[in-house]
């Protein structure tokens, strides 16, 4: 087994790993403002990092990891400027100022500093996600310059091989460098196109998460706590985007249900039928306050806002049968305004269903029949077979049924449907 | 992962008087820090146990206790509920805490899937065919 002295060394590098993991945004955040170029401040601040595993083992953690770091990061950068003639224009530009700053790195806390980070980050959230890149692209270079994953973490996150990330992350710099992408926040009309971005990323990885099963490799649900924190840090950063709020209000309430969204062998438990006593009330609170925050934005009908004011409706029904329907109608009225689409429409069939009863919802759902997108998916016939059902139409209900289980890939499902198709005879 | 980082009390906590405004202000930074990298839940500072109560269970019977309590160093003045990715990270957090001395203890939270049974293969596979009905319907 492992002696007393490697035992200290394994310590000192999971401390290594949580500092990485506490400071390597705000690191390669700052380091971009100064060189400029995303790409490399990753690589000096990797450097940095493989200085510490070098050094702290010895010398122990110093009492400001970021400062130490970035201190180490900022010479290297020097360095580097000085060694390659082609940086000459840059060391021109930027390497008076690194000089300067770069030799007396203040290791205290400096409060003044934290406006300036939070910029810098910002800047990183917006250029990470920027949309010269391919969505696969934004979302790995999120995860690994914002969440300070590594290459193979990722890889496992989302059931790819990890050349494929570490392609995926090579090329994305590189487009971001041919794109001549500034470091700066998006203004005027792009910044509202940038954000929802940057929005949608942090979603994907949250809905890659969510999707999680109770086998997968752990690192898959954690994508879920992942997209959440980016959404709490990036609140921090634009706290007058009402979406922003939105989006975290919906994250938070989603998560609120992920101890009761599966039984005891791991199967799923549809919203309607969950125990509510297992919803995280503490996330709740947090999820009706940041809507509460984005609807006092003015951003009430938001895509998000819309979404998460869904959510909420049911986190506050004490039991399902206390489901205020009729408001969930409403609101997905103004959704499938705001953001159209079938599934959305389809949701709505259901909720004007409960509301105002199965001859309403089918109105709406017979609007969807002919829309192509919704041409094998098995919700569809498997919905208004439901109400024709309860509208007492049997030969009706039944063929829906029957054709929602030929669609269906889920063999328990089928089950389920061809034993309503058999109620209907 | 959950961590409840629990500041326990000292004499100082004990008294009753507000703390000095230097480390109110350095708990604020601190507090800020945490919100600033999104893993703060919840947190609060605590009043002194002679604002408090115990309530004694035993032999059938329940006995209320006023505050204050003795034994000072058990007692806590104060706790983060955090979500971090380690218990590494929550004690480089911890590192951080702007305490000049004392003891600030660090506790895992019970996770849903310290309680789930392990599952079986077959189970496994059944579960993943699900997965798309989970995910596209919230409300069907």
């Amino acid at each position: 087994m492992a002696g007393t002295g490697t035992a200290a060394a394994d310590k000192t590098h999971r401390a290594i790993e949580a500092v990485w993991r506490i400071e390597s945004a705000r690191l390669i955040a700052g380091l971009a403002r100064f060189i400029r170029d995303v790409g490399l401040a990753e690589e000096l601040a990797q450097d940095a990092l493989v200085a510490a595993l070098e050094q702290w083992p010895e010398s122990g953690v110093p009492n400001n990891p970021g400062a130490w770091l970035m201190s180490v990061a900022k010479r290297r950068a020097i360095d580097l400027v000085r060694r390659k003639e082609n940086f000459a224009r840059k060391l021109e530009e930027i390497g008076h100022r690194l000089e300067v700053e770069g030799e007396g790195v203040d290791l205290e806390y400096d409060p003044a500093l934290d406006g300036e980070i939070g910029d810098d980050l910002l800047r990183l959230v917006f250029t990470a996600c920027h949309p010269v890149l391919s969505t696969d692209a934004r979302v790995a270079l999120t995860l690994r310059l914002l969440g300070g994953l590594t290459t193979d973490e990722i890889a496992r996150a989302f059931l790819v091989a990890e050349s494929t990330v570490a392609q995926r992350i090579v090329r994305a710099k590189k487009n971001l460098e041919k794109a001549k992408v500034p470091f700066e926040v998006p203004q005027g009309e792009d910044r509202a196109r940038r954000l929802s971005s940057v929005l949608e990323v942090i979603y994907l990885i949250f809905n890659e998460g969510y999707s999680a099963t109770a086998g997968d490799d752990w690192l898959r649900p954690e994508l879920c706590a992942e997209a959440l924190r980016l959404g709490r840090v990036l609140v921090g950063l634009v706290p007058k985007e009402p979406e922003v709020h939105g989006l975290v209000a919906l994250m938070e309430i989603q998560a609120s249900r992920s101890r009761a969204r599966t039984d005891a062998a791991g199967k799923p438990i549809l919203l309607l039928e969950q125990d509510r006593s297992r919803w995280d009330q503490l996330l709740i609170r947090r999820g009706l306050t940041a809507l509460e925050q984005a609807e006092k934005l003015g951003g009430a009908h938001g895509p998000y806002a819309l979404q998460a004011a869904l959510a909420a409706c049911h986190a506050r029904a004490r039991t399902a049968d206390a489901t205020d329907w009729e408001r969930i109608a409403g609101l997905y009225e103004v959704l499938s305004k705001v953001a159209p689409s079938p599934i959305v429409e389809l949701n709505r069939a259901v909720a004007v269903s409960m509301a105002f009863g199965p001859a309403a919802g089918l109105e709406v759902v017979d609007e969807l029949v002919d829309v192509p997108a919704l041409k094998n998916y098995h919700l569809l016939p498997s919905v208004r077979g439901d109400f024709l059902f309860k509208l007492g139409r049997l030969p009706e209900a039944k063929a829906e049924f029957e054709r929602a289980a030929e669609l269906t890939r889920n063999s328990r499902e089928r089950d389920l449907l061809l034993d309503r198709a058999r109620e209907c005879s | 992962m959950r961590f409840m980082i629990m500041v326990k009390a000292n004499a100082e906590s004990e008294s009753g008087e507000p703390p000095s405004q230097e480390l109110f202000a350095a708990m604020g930074r601190f507090n800020e820090e945490l919100v600033n990298a999104g893993v703060l839940l919840a947190g609060e500072g605590l009043k002194p146990s002679s604002q408090g109560a115990r309530v004694r269970f035993g032999g059938g019977r329940r006995t209320v206790v006023d505050g204050p309590f003795a034994e000072t160093e058990e007692l806590l003045a104060g706790f983060w509920l955090i979500d971090v990715k380690s218990l590494d990270e929550a004690i480089a957090w911890v590192e951080r805490v702007p305490c000049e001395e004392g003891e600030v203890e660090i506790r895992p939270v019970f996770e849903p899937a310290d309680f789930e049974p392990h599952l079986s293969e077959e189970l496994h596979e059944a579960e993943l065919r699900l997965r798309e009905r989970v995910t596209t319907q919230q409300h069907l």
